[in-house]
């Protein structure tokens, strides 16, 4: 009997003793514990400030680079329209003068413009400062519009060549030594006396957003990639969000919980890791090759990149039926709605933010997307703007790889004007994602 | 409230009647719930009776929830769930083959236990089992049945103005009167109610259990409940499960104030649960 008491007095010591301790090292381990709070606050916060210093310079390089492909240089001509030149039976019909030397005038108006250049090198020189493929279109569509001016003397705004205007807009130094320059001295006299004689401006580049690709780089335009894209990422879409949809809905609302669907699972998750360029492939060896699909088509492009982006949508539509709360389910089969009523009238409605942002997503991850479109086709050199699904055509990211493929220094603004143009097309899907989650998000 | 006002309240409604064919509205006979290898009834034989309130009680886990979600087939849904043994409504058997479920939960209505209605206006709320069922198309018909099922749920003075409001805008009691409203909404014979007062507050309570009274005058209803004075203030009948077994069912002021079993005193008295 003792025994116990002492025995239950020394444990209730034990207890005191204990209590006091723990007090103790809790104060003590505070300082620590604040310590390592205060520590990790500042990794995440200086993580932040990296990644965030990073974007900015990333921003900043691409439109300190890309913001002058927006302006460009044009230069005014006085060109007399010979009508000799031009229509010399005086028809006046399209086809004549569709075909007429708009060229030789432009030379023509160039050595008047300047009497004291004569020899062929020097004229060839002349020439050069004008984009003369972007000046006879010019000329052409003038005439074209309004055949009365034949005979006439107009002023016409020209594009300048690309040389000339990487010099106007100093992408070119003048302070280079002229053998280590791409434009003469003689050359930047010219331009100096046109700029003097106020024939030289630069202007919005128009043509930039409504051209097609070219190899001249004054020339080049991002429309016809940017229709390609649309083009193709309308396939896309109507392909991978009814399809992932479906698969999603099935698998998570009525496919039996076994040994195939899992397998399903798995391999949709496996699929969503394969790297784009397989996708590729396969569009070349199956769609190209065996279906006989036409080569650079958007058709094949929206096909190749729906079945990239399936996976993404599937996860994401699974994820949002999942987070749709049981009761919801309860409560439809509870009034009697069948499990198909159920899923359409309560569940996927429900569910449809989220499975849209997920689409949406998935189709930015899409718009963005370059190697498997390389593997069929889409990279070729197109300057005709897609009008249809099978039209040949390219994509945006396959133009700012093509640009920043070329050697002439003009396409270096616009390969970074056309890396601008992607992001804000990337920027605007993704706010739309966002907003569209905000907006239909619902609580219950 | 006591007991002994309770069991005079049960005798005034002079419904406590024995068990008979025509008054049986489900019959379960032999009923074991298997979820995977986990058994989680136990052979339960129960009787409903038509027009009263049937309470279930029983500490957490006695498998009073999972019975009463056997009597809608609400346990189909779970894909684990195994149910064996024989549950007959108005003598026919609700697991038989040719019994369409999406039929059989349409007279047999449920609440849940936490309030649950659709993220929709307090109309489509109540609209939408008569619509998918075809009780009624016309809109007019419609909102004749959304008025009278409200009334019903004695909810239509407090949500008159505002119908087409989100149901989830309600407070928690008034969620689930329209639950409630939009179980009787379809007419259905039972109505199955899972601890339909355990997410509110003592006057929603109240409330609730008031309109449970009103309606066993056109429904059969069973009710899962936590609460014994609930079960004594509302049912006419008492069942209380114990374990995965029914221990006893009797007439409620029996159940109460004589109960059969030891375990059923022990569980009323508060000895255990």
């Amino acid at each position: 009997m003792s025994d116990t008491v002492v025995s239950e007095r020394s444990g209730m010591t034990n207890i005191a003793v204990r209590k006091k301790t723990s007090a103790e090292a809790v104060r003590s381990s505070l300082k620590k514990r604040y310590a390592a709070e205060k520590r990790f606050k500042a990794y995440g916060v200086s993580a932040l400030l990296f990644a965030f210093l990073m974007l900015l310079i990333l921003f900043s390089t691409i439109i300190g680079n890309g913001y002058s492909a927006f302006v460009q240089t044009a230069l005014r001509l006085d060109v007399t329209l010979d009508a000799a030149t031009l229509d010399p039976e005086g028809t006046r019909k399209p086809e004549t003068l569709g075909r007429a030397d708009y060229g030789g005038l432009i030379k023509k108006t160039l050595r008047d413009m300047f009497p004291e250049v004569t020899s062929r090198q020097d004229k060839r020189k002349l020439y050069g400062l004008v984009s003369l493929l972007g000046a006879t279109g010019n000329l052409r569509d003038l005439v074209l519009n309004d055949p009365s001016k034949v005979g006439q003397t107009v002023g016409v705004w020209v594009p300048a060549s690309d040389d000339a205007d990487m010099l106007i807009k100093g992408h070119i130094s003048r302070d280079v030594p002229e053998n280590a320059r791409r434009v003469s001295n003689r050359e930047i006299a010219w331009l100096d006396k046109l700029a003097a004689a106020d024939r030289l401006e630069t202007r919005f580049n128009t043509r930039f957003f409504t051209g097609g690709d070219s190899r001249e780089p004054e020339l080049a335009g991002i429309w016809g990639a940017t229709v390609g894209s649309f083009l193709m990422l309308t396939v896309t879409l109507l392909l991978s969000f009814p399809l992932g949809v479906a698969s999603a809905v099935y698998l998570e609302e009525f496919a039996p919980k076994n040994k195939w669907t899992q397998l399903v699972e798995v391999n949709i998750n496996n699929l969503a890791a394969v790297p784009s360029i397989v996708f590729g492939l396969l569009g070349l060896a199956v769609l190209l090759n065996f279906f006989g699909m036409p080569r650079s088509a958007p058709l094949v492009g929206g096909i190749v990149l729906a079945l990239m982006t399936l996976p993404t949508v599937i996860i994401a539509g699974r994820a949002a039926l999942t987070s749709v709360p049981p009761s919801i389910r309860e409560a439809a089969l509870g009034v009697g709605a069948s499990k198909v009523q159920t899923v359409f009238h309560h569940v996927l409605p429900l569910a449809m933010p989220g499975v849209m942002t997920g689409s949406i997503i998935g189709m930015a991850r899409a718009l963005g997307e370059t190697a498997p479109l390389l593997m069929i086709g889409m990279v070729a050199f197109i300057v005709d703007i897609p009008r249809g699904f099978t039209d040949p055509a390219t994509a945006l990211p396959v133009q700012v790889f093509l640009w920043a493929d070329s050697p002439e220094r003009a396409f270096v603004e616009k390969t970074s004007a056309a890396i601008i143009v992607l992001l804000a097309f990337l920027v605007t899907m993704n706010a739309l994602a966002v907003w569209l989650r905000q907006k239909f998000e619902r609580r219950w | 409230m006591t007991i002994e006002t309770t069991t005079h309240t049960a005798v005034s409604h002079g419904a406590v009647t024995e068990p008979s064919s025509a008054t049986v509205k489900f019959l379960a006979r032999d009923v074991n719930v298997f979820y995977a290898d986990k058994q989680a009834l136990f052979g339960v034989n129960l009787d409903v009776l038509r027009h009263q309130v049937t309470a279930l009680i029983g500490p957490s886990g006695c498998g009073k929830s999972t019975f009463i979600r056997c009597l809608n087939r609400m346990n189909d849904i779970i894909p684990i769930c195994r149910v064996t043994g024989t549950i007959l409504l108005d003598e026919n058997d609700i697991y038989d083959s040719n019994i369409d479920v999406v039929y059989l939960r349409a007279r047999v209505g449920m609440v849940f236990q936490k309030p649950n209605p659709f993220p929709k206006s307090i109309f489509e709320n109540i609209a939408y089992g008569p619509r998918i069922h075809g009780i009624a198309m016309q809109k007019t018909d419609l909102e004749e049945i959304v008025v009278t099922s409200l009334e019903k749920a004695g909810l239509f003075a407090e949500v008159k103005d505002r119908l087409y409001e989100p149901g989830t805008s309600l407070s928690g009691g008034q969620q689930q009167r329209l639950c409630i409203a939009r179980a009787i909404a379809v007419e259905p014979e039972v109505i199955l109610m899972d601890e339909p007062c355990s997410a509110l507050d003592p006057i929603a309570t109240a409330k609730i259990e008031e309109l449970i009274d009103e309606l066993r005058a056109n429904y059969t209803i069973v009710i899962v409940t936590h609460n014994m004075q609930q079960a004594a203030r509302v049912s006419q009948r008492t069942a209380f499960f114990h374990l995965g077994y029914l221990v006893e069912c009797n007439a409620t002021e029996q159940i109460f104030t004589n109960p059969e079993d030891k375990r059923t005193q022990d569980y009323i008295t508060g000895r255990f649960g």
